[in-house]
């Protein structure tokens, strides 16, 4: 079984706060932050590690602030019981 | 839950070869003068990839128009013009008659191209140029703070319209894509929007097929692209988005309006 992982990069200076990518996200990965940044804007933070590098908020995001990453891994099935 | 035993680290994924999304080289690396969830970025963003992944962008050459895309030149790494408010088709036109061999594309907005630039928008597709339109419609004038644009929907409220339009005294809307779609030198007329991640999609797909129906001399292209505009509408972006999925899609249907038998 392959499990994508993902992983995401924010510009956050460029970024202005639209919520756009937090409801496209999925997996519920992002979130607007607590402080500012220096235009004054809340901007989107990675608040869990649920991405599985989909792109969706990156599609979306219409700054083009956000820049993904995917690796698939390979992961051993668990073993099956006979019994 | 998610990855407790895969024991990875961040420096494993943020690797070359595991890009998946990046910003397009082909957008200047500045910051959009755009407010916060506007349309008109992510239209800029998608079709500097698509200029981007067709490996055209010292093949093409924009004209920008007047109004909040103005600044269009300023983002998008390609030659650019600028030209007199709604005459973007005009000059797109001599553009295209000089350099038959460029992709040729005018960026404009619903005040620009269907209210001061009806004319030159008409003729320049009734003539049949080569020139992909690219057609943001929000349903108001956005730079000048939100009047009633030509565009703007029965009993949608502006600034010139504070009690809804009225279509007694306001006249009806205009649907510029089916006005010019019967015209015989109309290759490609399409409406799209962008409040969605799958609309993203589908209105990069339908940009990438006007270029191609521009490489074959097919005609004038269309594409009618259905944005929000917060700030005039006085909503946040995410309500925004839900007003263009609710209301506005509801008059503007999305959807391919004339397809040329052609296939790309």
């Amino acid at each position: 079984m392959a499990k994508a992982i993902g992983e995401i990069l924010i510009n956050i200076e460029r970024c202005k706060g639209c919520e756009l990518c937090i409801l496209a996200c999925p997996e519920s990965t992002l979130a607007l932050s607590k402080t500012i940044n220096h235009k004054g804007y809340q901007y989107v933070v990675k608040v869990n590690d649920n991405c599985t590098g989909c792109g969706n908020c990156a599609i979306i995001c219409p700054d083009a602030v956000i820049t993904v990453y995917r690796k698939i891994l390979k992961v051993p099935k668990p073993e099956m019981s006979n019994s | 839950m998610a990855h407790e035993n895969l024991d990875v680290i961040v420096e494993d994924i943020v690797k070359p070869e595991n890009l998946v999304y990046r910003r397009p080289s082909t957008l200047i690396d500045v910051d959009m003068h755009y407010c916060p969830g506007c349309g008109h970025s992510t239209v800029h963003k998608i079709f500097m990839e698509v200029v981007e992944e067709m490996g055209i962008q010292h093949d093409i050459i924009g004209v920008a128009p007047v109004g909040c895309s103005v600044f269009a030149y300023s983002y998008m790494d390609v030659d650019m013009h600028q030209a007199p408010h709604g005459r973007a088709c005009a000059v797109a036109t001599g553009i295209k008659r000089v350099l038959p061999d460029k992709y040729v594309f005018t960026y404009q907005g619903d005040g620009d191209l269907a209210a001061i630039g009806t004319n030159e928008s008409l003729h320049a597709a009734n003539r049949g140029e080569n020139i992909l339109t690219i057609f943001i419609n929000n349903a108001v004038y956005g730079m000048t703070s939100g009047q009633m644009a030509p565009t703007t929907i029965e009993g949608m409220i502006t600034t010139t319209s504070p009690y809804g339009r009225d279509v007694k005294s306001m006249g009806y809307p205009l649907k510029f894509a089916e006005l010019i779609a019967p015209l015989p030198g109309v290759a490609y007329v399409t409406r799209q929007s962008v409040h969605t991640v799958p609309n993203v999609r589908k209105t990069k797909k339908a940009l990438q097929r006007a270029l191609e129906y521009q490489r074959l001399k097919l005609g004038f292209c269309l594409v009618e692209i259905v944005t929000n505009c917060p700030s005039n509408w006085k909503m946040n972006p995410v309500e925004s988005n839900k007003f263009v999925q609710n209301t506005l899609l509801q008059f503007y249907p999305l959807g391919d309006i004339k397809v040329p038998e052609v296939r790309v």
